[in-house]
């Protein structure tokens, strides 16, 4: 076994071993026997629309932060299987715990992409959610990994509630390196809890590359030492997202205990808008991994089915344009916030010692 | 009705708070099947079963993650830190998330939850078991921290504190966990937060303390009552957010303030309360404010203690000096 040692006066007591799942290659071939969902044409379409919608709203939030009108961003560019594979896969009333990099799965799980931009363009409002679907969903973690163990939390609510729900927590290769994750890792499987762990493993941490996260050969196998299940997928294969997911999360609402999925990507872009990685790794690895981009070979995979053209193409794009148009729209209109807000929600009410505090910044707002 | 400990009281709230709401659960290490290291959950999963009383796996950091989410569920996680000292790890998903989820999703997400946690020395314990990190935890936006000084308190104020829809940190004071008794009656009726009690009356000088040190102030206000100098002292007991006006009132009324604490002097929360009297009873002071505070050392090992939390003849000698003044 990797990293054991061998001595004539040890036996073998337990064997692991880590499986990858994958339906498309990298030219949407089919690389092995398609599940039964991939006929519902739909859910097809769907899924790639998802995916286009979430790089053409990342490449919009980059071009208002290039122009001064939002705050730092960090888009899911090479990524975008995983978070639309995912909240294709959850139900409405699952409970989603994201990372920063989930756009994509914010918006198809109904977040308003106007409401993203709010957050991200600096006002908490952006995370209050309209929409009553998703009221039960966590901001983004900002805090790397936190939220593994808020996920466990929830879990640990829906089983004692005994609800037929579950958990979905995304996080990064780095916030594997962190104890939050283990702790998380840990309790989620000595509970049997209701819940998801999704690896994006991008290959990178801001400049740090996987290799320099860990030692271990898979970040898959962190599951293993706390008795998960676990599986490792093709990031950028969103039929194999899908599937993996959807597979888990039904395990965890049957009661059959946590599930850990590690999906291997890359981020193609910087860190963030704050970020220039040519800094700190070769721009050649950059163009090399394009080759892989997960819609581009979803589209060649729809292309061969003969369910898509350039034509439907372009009256995609033309829509998706329209509905980012609307909602940078409303961004932009957006009221300024009150200073009387920050004192609104620190408490349920506002303590009677503060209220001189929230009068001192109402009267100093014009100064 | 028999005379109880702290100990009992706390142990008698959480039951109740069981008994009445079915979102209470109690979790942390050893709390379950052994009853809690100072037995505050003795029986309560015995009488509530392992869905409500949750032994938990070793993991400070974990406790407080885990109370985020479940409190986000709608659940109301009442957990147990074993002794001050282990609760650094906790402060992360205290200060980060806990306090500031109401604030993030503006109000759309709320963590109503408690942590029980041991506050302070004097009982021979082990390194990292004696801590008062009061006025750390005091800093952070949207906790409540609530300390005891008495059974009857105790029973009320972590009653409250359950039933508060916002975290709150509940510091129990470990060397009058079971030195101090009273007759508490099991009423179910809170103590409210945020407010300042007046555990006795005077006019000459004014004690602001909480938790532990209430005995030896009481002791010196007793000693400074047979010279003939009547004292007022004040149990601040919640100390975010504290209620200034109870102590402004009492100080411009006895125009002299010691204050006691056995957490360090710098940045401890007397300076807090100091700084409050300076803005508002300045011109009421008789005297400087007095503080009669630990060091700032590392809380020593047991046989050096005695020497760092503040002792009745150090109080009393803060009340000469402060008396000195006319």
């Amino acid at each position: 076994m990797e990293g054991g040692t061998e001595h004539l006066a040890d036996r073998v007591v337990a064997r692991f071993e880590i499986r990858c799942r994958q339906y498309l290659d990298e030219n949407g071939e089919t690389v092995a026997e398609l599940p039964g969902f991939c006929r519902d044409e739909k859910l097809m379409d769907a899924l790639y629309r998802g995916m286009s919608l979430t790089r053409a709203f990342d490449a919009k939030c980059v071009n208002l932060q290039r122009t001064g009108r939002l705050g730092t961003f960090a888009t899911s560019l090479g990524q975008e299987a995983i978070p639309v594979g995912i909240a294709a896969a959850m139900r409405e009333s699952d409970v989603f715990l994201p990372s920063y990099r989930e756009g994509g799965a914010q918006i198809w799980r109904g977040s308003a992409m106007d409401e993203l931009l709010i957050y991200w363009g600096g006002d908490e409002a952006g995370h209050a959610y309209a929409e009553p679907r998703v009221a039960q969903d966590f901001p983004v973690c900002i805090t790397v990994g936190n939220h593994a163990l808020h996920a466990a939390g929830v879990a640990t609510a829906l089983k004692l509630k005994g609800e037929d729900r579950a958990a979905l927590c995304v996080f990064g290769d780095g916030a594997t390196s962190k104890g939050d994750v283990y702790e998380a890792i840990n309790v989620a499987g000595v509970w049997d809890l209701p819940l998801v762990f999704v690896i994006t493993n991008n290959r990178w941490a801001i400049s740090t590359p996987v290799d320099r996260q860990t030692a271990a050969a898979t970040l898959a196998q962190k599951g293993l030492a706390g008795g998960l299940r676990v599986l490792q997928v093709d990031g950028n294969d969103v039929l194999g997202v899908y599937d993996a997911v959807s597979e888990a999360l039904d395990v965890g609402r049957r009661g059959g205990g946590a599930t850990l999925i590690e999906c291997l990507t890359f981020r193609l872009n910087d860190h963030n808008t704050a970020d220039d990685s040519t800094r700190y790794r070769d721009p050649e690895e950059v163009k090399t991994r394009w080759a892989f981009c997960p819609l581009k070979r979803f589209r060649s995979f729809l292309e061969k089915r003969g369910a898509w053209t350039d034509e439907r193409e372009a009256r995609m794009e033309a829509s998706i344009a329209e509905e980012i148009d609307a909602a940078v729209e409303r961004y932009l209109t957006y009221p300024e916030p009150s200073p009387a807000t920050m004192f609104e929600y620190t408490y349920a009410r506002l303590p009677d010692a503060y209220i001189n505090q929230r009068d001192e910044a109402l009267a100093a707002r014009h100064e | 009705m028999s005379e109880i400990t702290i100990i009992q009281a706390i142990n008698m709230a959480l039951r109740r708070a069981l008994e009445d709401d079915p979102a209470v659960v109690v979790l942390g290490q050893d709390v379950g099947r052994h009853g809690g290291v100072f037995r505050a959950t003795e029986g309560l999963q015995q009488r509530f079963g392992s869905k409500r009383v949750l032994d938990t796996p070793l993991a400070e950091t974990m406790i407080g993650g885990l109370a985020v989410g479940m409190a986000a569920q709608g659940l109301k996680p009442v957990c147990e830190i074993q002794f001050q000292g282990f609760l650094y790890p906790v402060l992360d998903n205290l200060a980060n998330h806990a306090t500031r989820m109401r604030t993030r999703t503006q109000g759309r997400i709320t963590c109503p939850m408690v942590l029980r946690v041991t506050h302070g020395g004097g009982v021979h314990a082990p390194e990292h078991h004696s801590e008062a990190i009061e006025s750390m935890l005091a800093h952070i936006p949207g906790l409540r921290v609530v300390i005891p000084s008495s059974p009857a308190k105790a029973y009320g104020l972590l009653l409250s504190a359950i039933r508060d829809p916002d975290p709150v940190i509940f510091l129990e004071p470990t060397r009058i966990y079971r030195s101090l008794k009273e007759t508490v009656e099991d009423s179910g009726e809170g103590w409210p937060l945020d407010h300042c009690h007046i555990v006795r009356a005077g006019n000459h000088l004014t004690f602001v303390t909480w938790g532990a040190m209430m005995t030896e102030v009481l002791a010196a206000a007793d000693a400074l009552e047979a010279r003939g100098i009547s004292s007022e002292v004040l149990d601040v007991a919640t100390l975010k957010p504290f209620d200034s006006i109870a102590i402004v009132e009492s100080v411009s009324k006895t125009g002299r303030c010691v204050i006691v604490h056995e957490a360090a002097r710098t940045a401890g929360f007397g300076a807090e309360i100091a700084a409050t009297l300076a803005e508002r009873a300045i011109t009421a002071l008789l005297a400087p404010i007095e503080r009669v505070t630990g060091y700032d050392v590392v809380m020593p090992l047991p046989r050096l203690e005695r020497h760092y939390m503040p002792s009745v003849g150090r109080i009393l000698a803060a009340c000469d000096r402060s008396l000195a003044w006319s």
